[in-house]
């Protein structure tokens, strides 16, 4: 291939409808309280796993549901399942649990 | 004693409410508004926050006991303001010339005027619509549908239009307008459950009692989706359905989103009255353009004019709950003031 001394970029834009929300509609049905989450950061600001890993729980969420599956997929094994950010969370959602959820969803088990 | 003359200037919630309570207390009161009836704003809500409140239940309330002795006097434009020692002299442009001895002035607010913000469409595209819009097509019991008579699948509510917005002029919070979006969300998804329904927002400014309770309701129960992230600009595709473009800043990106129908969260401004009035008797306007007490806290009716009081949202963004009782609160000033 030639080289004319550029590259093309891939386009950052995220386009809403190309997102995957079958995955985010299952875990709803499977922990409701998903839909509580307001980006707050607590869960995040004392994760033991964060500490050491580029590890959000915010983050996963968010992508959740914008249904941006991959990106869940290559975070969500970090969590070590300590629960320290349900005894956090303002708007009580039963993250343990999500994660949970999340990884049997992914891990091929159906929930619902 | 004489009995003592209050003007009351504007007949929304704010100066129906003090007319009432001025006359309760013995005042003889003329109440002049510039348009047709009495009930400001309040003619045009269908629900009130946050509990979904018949907004007519509440303009009931406000006509029920309204006694018999206030001149109201619509349609009636004030063009002069002179004294006479202690009397003031209001002349209007029907020529009629009425004598009080303390002017009260409730004169209020307008929303913000949507077209000015060209990027959004509004005017331009016809399934852009303003909060205002949707709430009248509720209260006249209209079917929601796109410009084309279709069920909309996607509907977008844009948070700040016009507040919060240095380059609209307009550096101050509307407050009311969060709330209002939430509600409105909450009321569409009953209408429509298929619809997924977005609010696109700044910060959400939950301040009342009863508001946050309502956003969460809106999460859990009505699955409304509140994104971070400020409209840039709108485009109308070739099926009349709207493209909006926000960064969604909580994943850091620039997100592209199809919508059949655009609600503008429009905010409050001073009326053309608040404006008008205040020039004319000469009050001191803060930097947004409401009238000024002199001093917020401890003097909120005050004015720098010996006998012309303030009270409701010509002040500034003010919630029903919020100009009702500063309607009252301006009233017990006014007794204070003309009983000494």
């Amino acid at each position: 291939m030639p080289r004319w001394g550029y590259k093309i970029h891939e386009d950052r834009q995220v386009i809403w409808e190309e997102g995957d929300f079958s995955l985010v509609e299952r875990i709803r049905l499977a922990e409701p309280s998903l839909c509580l989450c307001i980006s707050c950061g607590t869960c995040a600001s004392g994760c033991t796993a964060a500490q050491f890993t580029d590890f959000s729980l915010r983050r996963v969420i968010i992508q959740l549901q914008r249904g941006r599956i991959e990106e869940v997929r290559q975070e969500i094994d970090r969590c070590m399942l300590c629960g320290k950010c349900i005894l956090t969370c303002p708007r009580g959602v039963n993250t343990r649990h999500l994660v949970l959820c999340i990884r049997k969803e992914l891990s091929g088990d159906v929930l619902y | 004693m004489m009995t003592k003359t209050v003007a009351v200037i504007g007949g929304g919630p704010a100066g129906m409410e003090a007319s009432k309570e001025l006359a309760f207390n013995g005042f003889q009161v003329v109440l002049l508004e510039s348009g047709a009836r009495l009930g400001g704003h309040m003619n045009q809500w269908d629900r009130l926050f946050p509990n979904k409140r018949p907004a007519g239940e509440i303009l009931e309330s406000l006509y029920r006991n309204f006694p018999g002795s206030i001149t109201v006097m619509t349609e009636t434009n004030i063009t002069s303001i002179g004294r006479n020692a202690d009397r003031f002299i209001l002349r209007t442009a029907g020529r009629d010339v009425i004598e009080a001895d303390a002017l009260l002035v409730c004169t209020g607010f307008r929303v913000f005027d949507a077209i000015l913000k060209e990027e959004y469409g509004y005017g331009i595209y016809d399934n852009v619509i303003t909060s205002v819009d949707l709430e009248q097509w509720f209260k006249e019991k209209r079917p929601v549908l796109t410009s084309h008579g279709r069920v909309p699948a996607t509907v977008g509510f844009i948070h700040c239009v016009g507040s919060r917005d240095e380059k609209s002029g307009n550096l101050h919070c509307s407050k009311v307008c969060c709330v209002t979006a939430v509600k409105q969300a909450v009321e569409l998804k009953e209408k429509l459950p298929e619809a997924r329904i977005f609010c696109f927002y700044m910060d959400l400014r939950m301040f009342g009692l009863g508001y946050e309770e309502l956003y969460k309701e809106s999460q859990e129960k009505y699955r409304i989706q509140f994104i971070r992230g400020r409209l840039s600009e709108a485009f109308e595709n070739m099926d009349g359905s709207l493209m909006a473009k926000v960064e969604d800043t909580l994943t850091a990106k620039p997100l592209r989103i199809n919508l059949d129908l655009l609600v503008l969260m429009v905010g409050f401004l001073p009326s053309d009255g608040t404006a008008a009035i205040g020039s004319l008797l000469g009050l001191t306007f803060n930097p947004n353009g409401f009238l000024q007490p002199r001093d917020g806290h401890l003097q909120p009716h005050d004015t720098e004019q010996q006998g012309v009081f303030l009270a409701g949202s010509c002040k500034g963004p003010k919630n029903l709950e919020e100009t009702l009782a500063d309607a009252r609160s301006a009233v017990l000033r006014i007794r204070q003031y003309l009983t000494n």
